[in-house]
């Protein structure tokens, strides 16, 4: 598995590695054009980027988790949410317990944080909560540890932090050029003006683009990672059934959760910011659609290893490049699923509250020695410690019943 | 003359990069088995300490069940003794005391009054998550075993491990009684 992630990281240090290259060239643009020093700029980008990537880096999680009011909870609090946790930890053969926060809100939604695996947290609203069970919260929790376990975490906090200083530059670059920026320019261009204007356009051209290819080249590693996370859940959990019911249950909710963040999108199980009627395209959103994963997940009908979920991803998507590469397959061999497991139910029916309301009334009176006996028509009799009698008079059906 | 010195030299090193590699991975992965290993034996232990608790709050609404109940406890003790025995005989023991916790919980779903019992279901909770917990340990123990005797047999890291005496991991296949076992047909 470890080839495989490595094979990903790859593609995104690709993809990441052109981002950095816009951002320096927007700084060498700027220095360029303000300071007449290509290299100063190029020194201020990296300073902004450099702070900006420290502040994500060691204070992310903590801000991400406040933002969403989120609460931190222990094993006692919520033993299902626990123990799956615990599980999914297991196997994923993560070595430290991630702490485990519950946002209180009735959006569907759960989301991973944490700069390493070895602190790492999950949160997930309290509305997805109650409205999974067991087989497919698990799904959940896999697709999430798998965030933290192929460190996407750190990898979307550095993008998006690279992908806000690209922006800030890009705005800031382009006021300088409206107010301002212009005489100056006039005012040095002596003799070169040609190369200038040259100099000039192409910057121009490359302000406008930058924002939008770096937002573009962001989404695309952010849905490259969810297809993964997908897979290593399916894998963790050899059920893959349980992750695809959650997503159909999480996709068919129309509340929209009250403190996500444009900026951490990524993380969540589903895009918190879903577009009202139809979604411009694929390429503008930092999650697969959910019906098209969903579709996947089910399609895995030979097993739960990567090769199985690449195929159904070929199967679904018709031909075309699977989406983990073919030579770094994870363990040969056949990976198999396993059964639903049987629901366990934690809390108790109001018909079953009156049951043990009575039940602990008895034991109550057990106590003080009274004593219970049953008529043959099915009705109690709790009977004093200093009853006289050897039998009693049943009132519902007239009979006799023994005491003692 | 200097030439081939240098070409001897180099041959030597990447040989011995190659052997400090193929060792440093073979000892990676052996720890890596053996901390999966100790991972099921956490989950096993559990399951011994939770069941007395269990016999403990079923015990006065399965009155008549006691084989059930005596099955059950018969299963964790034999698990119990030869808890430092390989993966081979464990998984079988480990697998008797599943299939009787199994048909613990069928039988519990005809006493309602038991299912109603908060101490009951949060037993049960915390039954079917370490059996989950086992399976998911277990799968994550074999998986790395597999890894780990792929690197002993394949080229080049296996003339590495046949040097340190590198042995094959085992792995831990719980045995449910009867799976395994040829249906039973009789003529007659």
């Amino acid at each position: 598995m470890w080839e495989q992630i490595r094979a990903n990281r790859t593609r995104s240090i690709i993809l990441v590695t052109v981002m950095a290259v816009m951002l320096l060239a927007i700084g060498y643009f700027l220095g360029f054009y303000i300071f007449e020093s290509g290299l100063a700029g190029l020194f201020i980008a990296l300073i902004i980027w450099f702070v900006m990537s420290l502040v994500a880096f060691y204070s992310g999680d903590g801000i991400l988790l406040s933002l969403s009011h989120a609460k931190k909870i222990g094993p006692k609090d919520y033993p299902r949410l626990y123990n799956v946790v615990e599980e999914m930890k297991i196997a994923s053969g993560l070595e430290k317990m991630p702490d485990i926060y519950i946002i209180d809100d009735k959006a569907l939604n759960a989301f991973a944080t944490g700069r390493d695996p070895n602190k790492a947290s999950v949160a997930i609203t309290t509305g997805l909560l109650e409205k999974l069970n067991r087989d497919e919260l698990q799904g959940v929790i896999g697709h999430e540890m798998a965030h933290i376990k192929n460190r996407d975490v750190l990898l979307m906090a550095l993008t998006a932090v690279m992908l806000g200083t690209i922006v800030i530059l890009a705005w800031y670059v382009s006021r300088l050029l409206i107010f301002g920026g212009m005489g100056r320019s006039r005012r040095s261009s002596g003799g070169g003006g040609q190369a200038q204007l040259i100099i000039l356009i192409v910057g121009i051209v490359a302000l406008i683009l930058a924002p939008i290819l770096a937002q573009l080249i962001y989404y695309a590693i952010s849905r490259k990672r969810e297809y993964l996370a997908d897979a290593s859940s399916a894998l963790y959990t050899r059920y893959p059934e349980g992750l695809a019911s959650a997503l159909e249950k999480i996709g068919g909710s129309p509340i929209q959760l009250k403190t996500a963040n444009k900026a951490t999108a990524p993380m969540y199980i589903n895009n918190p910011f879903p577009k009202k009627g139809m979604s411009l395209s694929h390429a503008t959103s930092t999650h697969p659609p959910i019906a098209e994963r969903v579709r996947i997940l089910r399609s895995m009908a030979g097993g739960a290893s990567f090769a199985d979920y690449d195929k159904a991803y070929r199967q679904v998507r018709s031909g075309g490049r699977g989406i983990i590469s073919d030579s770094t397959q994870y363990i040969a061999g056949t990976v198999g699923l396993r059964e639903a497991s049987p629901e366990i139910k934690t809390t108790a029916t109001a018909g079953e509250k009156t049951a043990r309301t009575r039940e602990v009334g008895d034991a109550m009176l057990r106590l003080n020695k009274y004593r219970i006996v049953e008529c043959d028509c099915g009705t109690k009799w709790k009977i004093p410690p200093d009853f006289p009698d050897a039998d009693v008079l049943c009132t519902k059906c007239g009979g006799r019943v023994k005491v003692r | 003359m200097d030439f081939w010195v240098w070409i001897i030299i180099a041959i030597v090193v990447i040989l011995l990069a190659i052997i400090v590699g193929a060792y440093n991975g073979l000892v990676g992965l052996r720890n890596q088995v053996k901390n999966a290993w100790a991972q099921i034996d956490v989950q096993l232990k559990r399951r011994y300490d939770l069941i007395p608790n269990l016999m403990e709050t079923v015990k006065g609404y399965m009155k008549h069940e006691r084989e059930t109940l005596e099955a059950v406890t018969n299963a964790r003790t034999a698990a119990q003794q030869i808890s430092d025995a390989g993966a081979g005989e464990r998984g079988k023991a480990e697998g008797m005391l599943g299939a009787a916790l199994g048909r613990l919980f069928a039988v519990a779903e005809n006493y309602p009054d038991l299912k109603a019992n908060q101490n009951f279901l949060a037993l049960q909770e915390e039954l079917t998550s370490t059996e989950n917990k086992i399976s998911f340990s277990r799968q994550y123990y074999n998986d790395s075993v597999l890894r780990f005797n792929n690197k002993i047999q394949m080229v080049p890291s296996n003339v590495v491990a046949g040097l340190f005496n590198f042995k094959l991991g085992e792995f831990f296949e719980i045995e449910v009684p009867g799976e395994r076992e040829a249906p039973k047909v009789s003529f007659t």
